[in-house]
């Protein structure tokens, strides 16, 4: 279907039933009750998991398939977030023009980088990525001022001129053909609140034809020459192919991607600070492609979920919600836990995602998916050993 | 002139952490061949081990002062810290005003024993996995570094002053002629010049002059050939391991009067490290130490009100537009070997 | 006219004179092999042959065009392809993976993005490349990864990608460096199959003396960075200067 292997497919559909269905999977536990913090089904948090979802596929476009470990996407993600917005000051509230400019330059901004950048290989190219990032958040908390608002970055104006709305000096809001990425849907089912946000569809349907195409470019000619890149650049060189145009378009793919999820960070929440730039921001989306599992289709968008997730809900358990769920322990031993789980979460919970990932490099060098594979090999293994010892007898 | 000279010492204690934090990164990368983007985490513990001394030494318990009453009339209370009492109140005061340079003596002793175990324990592991596994799970320790240590001190930075001998500048410009006042220096930044210098030849002498230095650089050469002649290398690495992590951290140690410790000082130093270490040429001992001053005075030049105007911004990249010029045209760095982290 | 002509092709590094004026000529379809002691400067010859050195003075002509100066891949687009000493492939691909990439090279070129196309689409692509591995007699390991392979395999595999591009010339750099004497002879055999089943000119260099009088058709004796005699293999046995720069010590 639609030019993939019934493996593959089912793997979108998989994407497909999680992204559509992700108010009600996602918002599990009655409003009313304790665990309702546990819900993650608000609109804020679902466009983030989607848009987080997309820079981690285009990343892992990257450094899943060639090898080359970029510690400086986030500037991609923060150009394409300030030619989007500059869309929308200049053009019209509308996200498309908005959205198609964030990738244009975040490719152009990528290809400039990736063509000086690999030059070299192994550190060195993360370094040079790294110090080109690290470059343009200095530079736009400084000297482009003009073009990005420094310090306070860019938002939508009243004034803004807004050339195709024919702005009557009010406050745009972002749309797609008039409806606004704001606006929500609430259903009551019983005790359950479902919330359908149209930004956040918008970004789903996104994220399935990113996802998509990722999945082409995975099963493609050209994504087979990018693992071999990976594998082995000495036998591809004397097979005939240069590798520098082939690790090039992966990273302005990769940029692309990044532009794009810059400007659906836009479009859902209409303004640009230049920390979006900063290197940590860099370092996050690597680790949500290790954790989920580089070099697999599904892993980034696992990871990032995984970490977005965590970022939101784990930094919101405080002590007395600890105090409440171990109430019916005794009281010492209710102290006790509760220092020591205390270290791990609200603000803490950069340790937890820390340790995690540290686990996960040295455990499962292929993340989550990895994990996962495991686990379902060993349950596959134990069929087969009940059916080896079961025929057994027959002999 | 005298503007420039300024910039230049400005750009000595600066460029002196980098050359330190760079020196231990090249030491650990020569040595194991392992990336470690925790290094900058050692540097911040290390900061942290001087404001651990110096609250443990303003460890105080509550004393009536019959002498001085306060506003209402009553005695007042007075914290008297422990080491007053054991040492008399002088020797005591002194002791709490030169923490800082006695953290030293505290932190060489921890900060070896945090490396020994961080080898040990973790980035033995890591020795045959790719150079991207070994950024990877050393970011992730990094992060749990600085995690703990904002757990337990806080998010905000902690001020740790110099000896109050040191806490003053002096007029550097009339000892070489210039007006009075036009080149005023503080201290304790030229306390840090020194004591990095200090570090550094000391780091050197060790690897030139003794038979486990010879070792180390053998190693460094060529790590198969020392193995085969039956001498553990694996032993003396962890050793080195231990010595990087003491470098780094008396660095942090001795950098606590110029930047107020904070969780995340080590990242904000390891990013600006790699980069040195990276223009240095990896591997490469004099280029950690020669790139370390080089960008550290160089960032400080940029700074100047004249250039900034030329080249608006030039201040905040110049650190990155030199690596990027120097990785294009001297793929290895300015003192790199063959060969090293090219695939 | 040979098909790769080197002409007083001199190479120094620093004060060392690693080539001196070498001449060479590998004619058509032939097997020709240079061989001679440690240090002759085989290496540095096979590293001006395929775009990795640029000697200092003379040229390299192949199939009528100069190979100096051009990157390793444009080289192997003119026509050279190249088996390592420890075979170099794609570990972490499968087999079937291992040889649709030179034969995709060879019809598309250096680089080309077909990056929406499934790779099993392409059917004619597939179709060589079944061919290839029944061929080499591997068709059954297609699914493997390349790394699991065992070192023969891995050599056979090495000789298939390289041969799947229908080079016209065959670069061999001591195929059979540190292998047993039972694989040795197997890799002797897969050669000498492959010379019988199709048009190709084979350079090998080699310090196994075994394997180069098997093989080869003509030798080229080379001894401190020049050329001491060529001929053939029979000639090249009873040479009196041979004997005594290499064979001697060998005992032949």
């Amino acid at each position: 279907m639609l030019g993939l292997n019934s493996k593959d497919f089912r793997l979108l559909l998989i994407v497909l039933g999680l992204t559509m269905l992700a108010p009600f999977i996602l918002n599990p536990f009655p409003e009313s009750s304790e665990l309702a913090q546990f819900n993650a089904g608000y609109p804020d948090l679902m466009q983030r998991f989607v848009i987080f979802g997309i820079f981690a596929i285009g990343f892992n476009i990257l450094f899943g398939l060639t090898g080359y470990l970029s510690f400086g996407h986030a500037a991609f993600l923060g150009v394409g977030s300030y030619a989007a917005i500059w869309m929308m000051k200049l053009l019209t509230m509308n996200v498309i023009p908005a959205i198609i400019m964030a990738i244009v330059f975040a490719g152009l901004f990528a290809l400039l980088v990736g063509w000086i950048s690999l030059r070299r290989s192994g550190i060195y190219f993360s370094i040079l990525t790294l110090a080109f990032a690290q470059m343009s958040y200095a530079l736009a908390y400084s000297v482009l001022t003009p073009i990005t608002g420094g310090e306070t970055g860019l938002q939508a104006k009243t004034f803004d001129p807004r050339i195709l709305d024919g702005n009557a000096g009010e406050l745009g809001r972002a749309n797609l053909f008039g409806l606004e990425m704001s606006s929500s849907y609430e259903l009551n089912l019983g005790a359950w609140e479902f919330t359908f946000n149209t930004g956040y569809y918008v970004a789903a349907v996104v994220l399935l034809i990113g996802f998509y195409m990722s999945i082409r470019i995975f099963r493609s000619p050209f994504g087979m020459m990018l693992r071999a890149v990976k594998s082995n650049q000495q036998r591809m060189n004397y097979t005939g192919l240069n590798t520098r145009p082939y690790t090039l378009a992966a990273f302005v793919i990769s940029g692309m991607y990044a532009g794009l999820a810059g400007g659906l960070m836009v479009a859902m929440d209409t303004q640009v600070g230049p920390e979006r730039m900063f290197w940590t921001a860099s370092g996050e989306v690597v680790l949500m492609t290790i954790l989920g599992g580089a070099g697999t289709l599904i892993g980034p968008v696992l990871g990032a979920g995984l970490i977005k997730y965590m970022e939101n809900i784990i930094s919101k358990i405080n002590e007395s919600i600890l105090h409440q769920w171990f109430a019916f322990m005794p009281d010492g031993l209710e102290d006790l836990l509760i220092s020591l789980i205390y270290p791990f979460i609200g603000k803490g919970w950069h340790l937890t995602l820390g340790l995690v990932f540290m686990l996960v490099v040295i455990f499962l060098p292929g993340g989550l998916v990895q994990g996962g594979q495991k686990v379902a090999g060993l349950f596959r293994r134990k069929k087969a050993e009940k059916s080896a010892t079961a025929t057994k007898p027959a002999e | 002139m005298d503007a420039i000279i300024l910039q230049i010492l400005n750009g000595l204690d600066k460029g002196s952490a980098y050359a330190l934090i760079a020196l231990g990164l090249t030491l650990i990368f020569g040595t194991l061949g392992v990336v470690n983007f925790a290094h900058g985490a050692l540097f911040m513990l290390g900061a942290f081990c001087a404001v651990t001394l110096s609250r443990l030494l303003n460890t105080s318990y509550t004393v009536i002062d019959e002498s001085r009453t306060d506003f209402l009339g009553n005695p007042m209370k007075v914290d008297m810290p422990y080491v007053m009492d054991w040492f008399g109140p002088e020797a005591g005061a002194a002791i709490i005003d030169w923490s800082v340079p006695l953290s030293i003596v505290f932190a060489i002793p921890v900060m070896i024993a945090i490396g020994v175990i961080m080898e040990r324990g973790l980035i033995k592991h890591f020795y045959k996995r790719p150079h991207a596994d070994q950024i990877l799970v050393t970011f992730g320790l990094a992060i749990v570094l600085q995690e703990v240590i904002k757990f337990y001190f806080g998010a905000n930075p902690i001020p740790t002053p110099a000896p109050a001998a040191f806490a003053g500048s002096f007029d550097f410009g009339v000892l070489i002629g210039f007006d009075a006042g036009s080149i005023i220096y503080p201290y304790w930044r030229l306390v840090y010049f020194a004591f990095a210098m200090v570090v550094v030849a000391a780091v050197f002498a060790f690897l030139q002059f003794t038979t486990f230095g010879m070792v180390v650089r053998a190693g460094m050469a060529d790590r198969e050939t020392v193995g085969l002649l039956g001498i553990n290398i694996d032993k003396r690495f962890t050793i080195m391991f231990g010595i990087a992590a003491a470098v780094a951290g008396v660095a942090g140690v001795m950098y606590t009067p110029i930047i107020s410790p904070n969780y995340h000082m080590g990242m904000d130093f390891l990013v600006l490290s790699f980069v040195v270490v990276v223009v240095g040429g990896m591997g490469s001992l004099p280029g950690a130490v020669a790139a370390g001053f080089l960008l550290g005075i160089l960032e400080s030049l940029a700074s100047m009100g004249w250039v900034i105007d030329l080249i608006p911004g030039i201040n905040q990249i110049i650190i990155y537009l030199v690596a990027i010029v120097i990785l294009l045209t001297r793929p290895r760095g300015l003192l790199g070997r063959k060969g090293v982290m090219e695939d | 006219m040979g098909i790769l002509e080197v002409k007083n092709v001199g190479k120094r590094f620093g004060g060392l004179k690693a080539l001196d004026n070498v001449n060479l000529n590998v004619m058509e379809n032939t097997v020709h092999a240079i061989i001679g002691p440690n240090g002759a400067g085989k290496s540095t010859l096979l590293n001006c042959l395929i775009g990795k050195l640029i000697p200092d003075t003379g040229s390299v002509m192949f199939d009528g065009q100069s190979v100096l100066g051009r990157k390793p891949h444009e080289i192997n687009q003119m026509g050279i392809s190249r088996v390592f000493q420890t075979p170099e492939i794609f570990g972490d691909l499968t087999v079937f993976e291992n040889v649709m990439i030179p034969i995709f090279a060879k019809r598309d070129g250096a680089f080309r993005m077909h990056a929406y196309e499934h790779m099993m689409d392409e059917k004619d692509i597939v179709a060589e490349t079944e061919k290839m591995l029944i061929d080499v007699n591997m068709i059954e390991k297609r699914h493997e990864h390349a790394a699991s392979l065992s070192r023969g395999d891995k050599r056979r595999l090495e000789m298939a990608m390289c041969l799947s591009q229908q080079p016209k010339l065959l670069l061999l750099d001591e195929p059979t460096a540190g292998m047993a004497r039972a694989d040795t002879n197997n890799t002797i055999d897969l050669l000498k199959e492959i010379k019988a089943s199709r048009d190709i000119t084979m350079c090998i260099i080699e310090h196994d003396m075994h394997v180069v009088f098997s093989l080869a058709e003509r030798i080229t004796v080379l001894a401190q960075g020049t050329p001491l005699v060529e001929d053939t293999p029979e000639n090249i046995k009873g040479h009196p200067k041979v004997r005594e720069a290499y064979l001697g010590e060998a005992a032949v």
